[in-house]
């Protein structure tokens, strides 16, 4: 059994940010020592100030169990639950020994440990059109749909709205009407549903607007806040294949264009040609794409920042005009790897929540294995016939820092 | 102020049910919760939801199992109506969205559950519960035009008119302190059970008998109360519930020689008996010094049993509770568990459409008691108690409001007093005890006489002690002044909830001189159909509890010895 159990009481001291509206005074620090065993939660640990020392401490909080999402907060400056964060493991992370705990980010704090989800979390989720648009007719029992692509949408369904997500997100941060990635996960959660409708009118909805999908600037942020392995960037990254690839939607915002010019440069040239990827990604994907209308204006616009590189020496003539060299072995090799995957029937797609092993038990001649499911509806799931490896990989995610 | 057809106060499964039921109708519908409606405790639910939808099934055998289940205290006329609208309800459910767990066919896959005779549960891995709530909160916000939602308002009196009927609450905006009252021609009462009123408890920190309390002071009876489920699998330090679907997916229960110990009470299902046996029978183990752990105060759930791609693909969330919460793999190593305060069978006394005695008035889920659970409920079956007389409950308040007129009655009177309560519980000067102590002694107490094993004894003075913490958390302190999110002031409300639910507990605790379901007399170890079979009722007289009885409805299945 679990040793780290029978560890005595320690003493903690939490310091926490605290702000009461009705006084007129900004916010301030506030220090409490409280004594638990160091495996006990940074809820329990609030909730022991608050009942010896001072019960006008503010923090929503029910289940205890990381399932009512009540709970989000910041720990020594990370998004996570109180409740789902081991006393221990924040001090060991507090700069001075002392943990630190503030209300969330990117939303208006109403009192001390409380903010206005209202205001920014709930209303971008009533943004994507959150329930189900089913096919019709309604069959007179259950929709006959795949095993995997229910156990598939379950990954987004297991969100608990705790805002730890949008908390940090650094898009939203620089751009506070991103449609942010707990709403995009929660529209995962319906386009990849076999039972839904309306999945080309969910995703040009999401493609088209500024703010949606390709707004999102791949920081991993929400991946690592996550307490329940939801992994919304990896959601938002499915919504744009699922776009681009199965819908080609061709969005107003370049994103398709973008991808696609990305892919190819890099399938030609083995690395990216930054140069060319401007003008491709407005003009359209190839070298007369720098001569379309949009690209044309968008480099005239980009004038001063080119100049500015070339004067540093960021690039050089040469290296505008012509891609970036590799070995021809090397080349070799990254366009095997785009063989081999466009040679596939169906697109595979990582889906962790699915077959929630570790690495692929080796297989030689496949690198592509466990974890790994088919999509659409993906099917034969994980490869079989392999004694399943250690630690899932989904606790990764979810492991607290 | 404002005023509507059907008010529902609480948005567990229960409330938006009921919520999405009565607006349906065309009727002007509003859903009140003290807190968001995706953090009511219903996200808790892990196992699933029981229907007889298998081909192989019929809603008989459900109803019979639900039956034997209750200890034969459910009322069978109740217990027939859910049973059988369960398959419909479950579809429902899929057609709007849940995302349900399926078999190779592509058909809803089902589970075994504790006391059913065949695999009938239905799922969403380990977080059914949590996945329910979400697509009726779904709706809800589909439905925002005909729904009317206050969320984060806390309710603090149900309001009556001069005929007795209820006609409205109540409330304190949670967010600015703001008191209001709502005019309504019915009110649901759908807020849960009242868990926190033991400790420890399976049970959010917002589940304090608030409805219970409310409904029994405006006069409501309350039944079965003395029936309080102790889950047999809770992790043994913080009482976090690890689900009935590990049993149900064939884990092991060990003491600590190793031996499956339910063999001696349920030679048949062994871990898959009814809740109330496999908790007894831990208890007993722990008693007689077979348990784990410090102090031998634990028994081991072997879930290593379980193919693993099987356990991570449907009971994930468990493996993440033993590794975030008790710091153990479950795929590798027994956990160690206990019996712990799970759920109440008693509560407000309604009908099969949720009516409570009072006129206006209508109770559903845990907050109620129809009974379809009795002396003991069945796992999963919770889920679908909430639905089912969710459902009905706004359809017939929705159908009754149609028939009459918006009440007018003068609620000025009312909301002083409600308001000065507050402000007076916020002024109390700080020489009595604080709210928090009250409730750790009580919540300590409720485990230590009204638990798994209960006799005269201990439950006479518990009813004592009771009296006394009533006392004090009359005038318990706070250091809360302001109006903002003031959840000080709120816990000293939610105190004398709970101290009223324990009461009620204890008494009919006291009053039932028998063993049956989760109620076990030390003193009355037998079960005593011929002067027991009858329901407890407990009604406000005054300040003091009154004791009254009511028959058990049969209908098809009379009492026989309940073996597993």
């Amino acid at each position: 059994m679990a040793e780290a159990h029978d560890r005595p009481p320690e003493q903690f001291t939490l310091r926490m940010r605290r702000y009461d509206p009705e006084s007129g005074e900004a916010p301030y620090w506030d220090e409490h020592t409280i004594e638990l065993e160091p495996h006990r939660s940074v809820l329990e640990g609030i909730l022991q100030a608050r009942d010896r020392f001072d019960g006008s401490i503010g923090i929503r909080c029910s289940c205890r169990q990381a399932i009512c999402g009540s709970c989000g907060i910041r720990v020594n400056g990370e998004p996570s639950l109180a409740c789902h964060t081991h006393l221990d493991a924040a001090k060991a992370g507090a700069k001075d020994g002392v943990i630190e705990i503030e209300p969330m980010g990117n939303m208006p704090v109403l009192k001390d440990l409380i903010v206005d989800m209202d205001a920014v979390h709930w209303k971008k989720i009533q943004r994507v059109t959150p329930w189900l648009l089913a096919k019709q007719p309604v069959p007179e029992r259950e929709y006959i749909v795949d095993k995997d692509a229910m156990v598939d949408v379950t990954q987004s369904m297991a969100c608990i709205q705790c805002g730890a997500c949008v908390s940090d997100c650094l898009a939203m941060e620089v751009d506070p009407g991103f449609i942010g990635p707990a709403a995009l996960a929660k529209s995962y959660r319906f386009v990849g549903d076999p039972r839904d409708d309306q999945q080309f009118e969910r995703l040009n909805d999401l493609a088209q607007d500024p703010q949606g999908i390709f707004d999102c600037t791949h920081c991993f942020k929400c991946v690592d806040a996550c307490p329940k392995g939801v992994n919304p960037m990896g959601q938002i990254m499915r919504l744009r294949r699922s776009a681009t690839n199965d819908h080609h939607i061709v969005d107003q915002n370049n994103g398709e264009r973008h991808e696609a010019a990305f892919t190819t440069l890099i399938k030609d040239n083995g690395l990216l040609w930054e140069a060319e990827l401007l003008p491709r990604s407005y003009g359209g994907n190839s070298w007369f794409g720098k001569f379309a209308p949009p690209a044309g204006k968008e480099l005239l616009s980009s004038l001063p920042a080119i100049l500015k590189a070339l004067v540093r020496g960021k690039v050089t003539p040469m290296g505008a005009l012509k891609p970036h060299k590799i070995p021809k072995a090397d080349l070799k090799s990254v366009q095997a790897i785009y063989d081999k995957i466009e040679s596939r029937e169906e697109r595979y797609e990582l889906n962790l929540y699915i077959a929630g092993e570790d690495e692929a038990p080796a297989s030689p001649g496949d690198p592509v294995a466990a974890g790994v499911t088919h999509e659409p509806g993906g099917h034969e799931g994980s490869p079989s016939g392999s004694e399943p490896q250690d630690t899932p990989v989904e606790t990764r995610e979810q492991t607290e820092g | 102020m404002p005023a509507h057809d059907v008010l529902i106060i609480g948005a567990g499964l229960a409330g938006q049910r009921a919520a999405l039921a009565a607006a349906q109708t065309g009727a002007s519908v509003a859903i009140m919760s003290k807190v968001h409606p995706v953090r009511s405790h219903s996200v808790a639910a892990a196992g699933g939801i029981n229907a007889a939808i298998s081909v192989d099934d019929d809603w008989h055998s459900h109803a019979y199992d639900t039956v034997k289940g209750s200890d034969f205290l459910g009322d069978q006329d109740a217990i027939e109506i859910m049973c059988s609208e369960a398959p419909g309800e479950v579809m429902h459910l899929e057609h709007i969205g849940v995302t349900f767990h399926r078999n190779d066919k592509g058909e809803m896959d089902l589970r075994a559950f504790g006391g059913a005779s065949m695999k009938r549960t239905a799922y969403v891995a380990d977080i059914t519960g949590q996945a329910l709530l979400h697509v009726l909160y779904e709706q809800l916000m589909k439905h925002h035009e005909t729904v009317e939602r206050y969320e984060e308002w806390f309710t603090t009196s149900l309001l009556k008119d001069d005929h007795g009927n209820c006609c409205g609450v109540l409330a304190r905006d949670v967010r600015s302190g703001r008191m209001e009252a709502f005019t309504a021609k019915n009110v649901i009462l759908a807020c849960g059970g009242a868990g926190q009123a033991y400790k420890p408890t399976t049970n959010g920190l917002i589940v304090t008998g608030d409805g219970i309390a409310m409904a029994y002071r405006a006069g409501a009876p309350l039944m079965d109360m003395e029936m309080v489920q102790y889950h047999p699998t809770c992790l043994v330090e913080t009482g976090i519930l690890i689900t009935e679907g590990a049993r149900g997916e064939g884990a092991h229960l060990l003491n600590a020689n190793g031996e499956r110990f339910m063999e001696k009470s349920a030679p048949n299902k062994m871990e898959l008996a009814s809740r109330d046996v496999v908790s007894r029978a831990e208890q007993i183990e722990i008693n007689e010094g077979r348990g784990v752990g410090p102090n031998g105060s634990g028994i081991l759930l072997d879930v290593t049993v379980v193919p693993r791609k099987r356990t991570l693909e449907a009971l994930r969330e468990i493996v993440n509770l033993g590794r975030d919460f008790a710091g153990v793999d479950i795929t590798k190593e027994p956990i160690m568990i206990r019996p712990g305060q799970h759920y109440i069978m008693g509560g407000v006394k309604t009908d099969v459409d949720g009516r409570t005695p009072i006129e206006g008035l209508y109770a559903a889920g845990e907050v109620a008691c129809v009974s379809v659970h009795g002396g003991n409920r069945l796992g999963a079956n919770s889920l679908l108690d909430t639905l089912i007389f969710g459902r009905r409950a706004g359809e017939h308040a929705a159908e009754r409001a149609a028939s009459m007129s918006m009440p007018a009655v003068d609620t000025k009177a009312q909301l002083r007093e409600d308001a000065a309560h507050i402000d007076a519980i916020i002024a109390r000067p700080h020489d009595g005890r604080r709210v928090s102590e009250i409730k750790n002694e009580l919540g300590e107490l409720m485990n230590k006489h009204a638990a798994v094993f209960r006799e005269e004894q201990g439950l006479q003075s518990a009813l004592g002690e009771i009296a006394r913490l009533k006392e004090e958390a009359a005038k318990a302190w706070i250091d809360d002044r302001g109006t903002v999110f003031n959840q000080d002031v709120l816990g000293a409300i939610e105190l004398g909830y709970m101290v009223d639910c324990a009461e009620a507990t204890v008494v009919a605790a006291l009053e039932r001189k028998e063993s049956r379901g989760a109620q076990f007399r030390t003193d009355f170890p037998e079960r005593n159909d011929e002067e027991w079979l009858k329901h407890i009722d407990i009604t406000l007289d005054g300040e003091t509890p009154k004791v009254s009885y009511s028959p058990v409805t049969i209908t098809q299945w009379q009492p026989e010895e309940r073996k597993y």
